[in-house]
């Protein structure tokens, strides 16, 4: 990875410098018009989101049972970006909902699942950042079963209601709009695995400055 | 050797608070004050908002059950006696069983008492089919005691406890409350629509057996220093 990390860096950069020409290429959707462009960032950040909770969950689970703390420095990593990228859908939900629904928020099945798995990571980085000594544990329990809470959150909410766009306009579009929204998921996962790679190795290198200290004293 | 730990942290739990009865009036106090709190802002010229008894009802449960989470583990706090639990020759699951059946059975007499006051208070007709509110109560109180039973034990050392427990909690537990909200407004509905509680009550079984077995799972690795 650390071999690859600069010209992965650069791909990732030219593939964001070139999206929004391939989105303005792109056909205008019949009702929507323009505003539903949002749409080629707005999913991509919500895949992006749900990878890095899977990798935090996953890890935290190999940090807990395993006891290896570089797990722990990734799943710390993965939450820290899974709340990034949930930040950057819930600044493009509203924006795309207040043009097209004419409200900034609805209480729909899918935002508010996606406030709740963001709330739960932002619980995750707390504990991280408050809990004091012992709280990578707590946080790792919180990560698993935020994890575990997610199929739990979308049943729930889906019953509860649901007016956003059902994900299966996904595999049906067209391709003048597919190809474009395919292309800003890979560059948002490249972007989510670059990140991830960055944050962890600077959690990594902490880890090392702290042994060092301690050896010192 | 599993079962008779359980229950043997459980009748500990017990002989502690029938003597004290310390966490099951201060849990019911604060429900209580919970529910007039919520009638305040609920409660239009005299009459409620649809739906907003089975609210309350819930809403109460969850906060009085963050509060009787942090006393309960406080008090092993005092004199250590967690640690002395977890040194105990005993599966360290069959602890966390025991102290979730205490809990379960302290939201349970705190609900006996919400109840019928949220009832009385609002004319809402919870009995109407017993067996399904009955469910509802049950599978809705273990879910949310089987999550914030190992939370608390996990935060008895921490500092900031107070303050995480519901950071941790209640995120994790929205599916429980709004199981639990929509299936009781289910019931109260004018014609008791009997297939979406028992859908609710299925997805809240289904909430308790996955999160039980992850507790059951994690409790040890939690619970080691």
């Amino acid at each position: 990875m650390r071999k690859a990390f600069t010209p992965l860096t650069i791909l990732a950069a030219a593939m964001f410098a070139y999206a929004p020409i391939m989105i303005a290429r792109a056909p205008y959707e019949s009702t929507m018009g323009l505003v539903q462009k949002i749409f080629y960032f707005h999913v991509p950040s919500w895949f992006a989101m749900f990878t890095a909770v899977f990798v935090c969950g996953i890890q935290s689970a190999i940090f807990l049972f395993k006891r290896r703390p570089s797990a722990d420095r990734l799943a710390f990593a993965a939450g820290e970006i899974a709340v990034l990228f949930g930040f950057m859908g819930l600044v493009t939900g509203p924006l795309w909902g207040r043009k097209s629904w004419g409200v900034w928020w609805q209480w729909d099945a899918r935002l508010t699942m996606a406030l709740l798995v963001q709330l739960t990571f932002i619980g995750y980085l707390l504990v991280r950042k408050y809990g004091g000594p012992g709280s990578d544990k707590l946080a790792a329990a919180m990560a698993i079963f935020g994890m575990f809470n997610v199929p739990f959150v979308y049943m729930s909410v889906n019953i509860w209601r649901t007016i956003h766009p059902p994900t299966t306009v996904i595999p049906k579009l067209p391709a003048a709009m597919g190809v474009p929204f395919w292309f800003c998921v890979a560059a948002f996962m490249l972007l989510c695995l670059l990140l991830l790679t960055m944050r962890a190795q600077l959690e990594h290198r902490r880890a090392a400055l702290d042994a060092l200290y301690l050896e010192q004293e | 050797m599993f079962r008779r730990v359980a229950l043997l942290v459980l009748r500990k739990d017990v002989a502690i608070e029938v003597k004290s009865l310390e966490v099951v009036s201060t849990t019911l106090f604060f429900a209580v004050s919970c529910v007039l709190v919520f009638a305040f802002a609920l409660v239009r010229d005299g009459s409620v908002v649809v739906d907003a008894a089975a609210g309350i009802l819930w809403i109460a449960i969850a906060f009085s059950g963050t509060l009787a989470l942090g006393r309960t583990f406080e008090r092993e706090r005092y004199a250590e006696t967690l640690r002395a639990l977890l040194l105990a020759p005993a599966p360290r699951a069959a602890i966390y069983v025991g102290k979730l059946l205490g809990i379960v059975l302290l939201l349970g007499v705190a609900e006996l008492m919400l109840v019928p006051l949220v009832s009385l208070l609002f004319s809402t007709p919870f009995f109407a089919r017993p067996l399904l509110f009955v469910g509802l109560l049950l599978t809705g109180t273990v879910g949310f005691a089987a999550v914030g039973t190992l939370f608390a034990a996990m935060l008895v050392r921490s500092r900031t406890r107070d303050i995480m427990l519901p950071i941790l909690l209640y995120p994790i537990t929205v599916p429980v409350i709004i199981a639990g909200v929509r299936g009781t407004a289910a019931l109260l509905a004018e014609t008791p629509d009997e297939p979406a509680a028992l859908m609710w009550i299925a997805l809240l079984a289904s909430f308790d057996v996955v999160f039980v077995t992850l507790a059951l799972w994690t409790f040890e690795p939690l619970m080691t220093e």
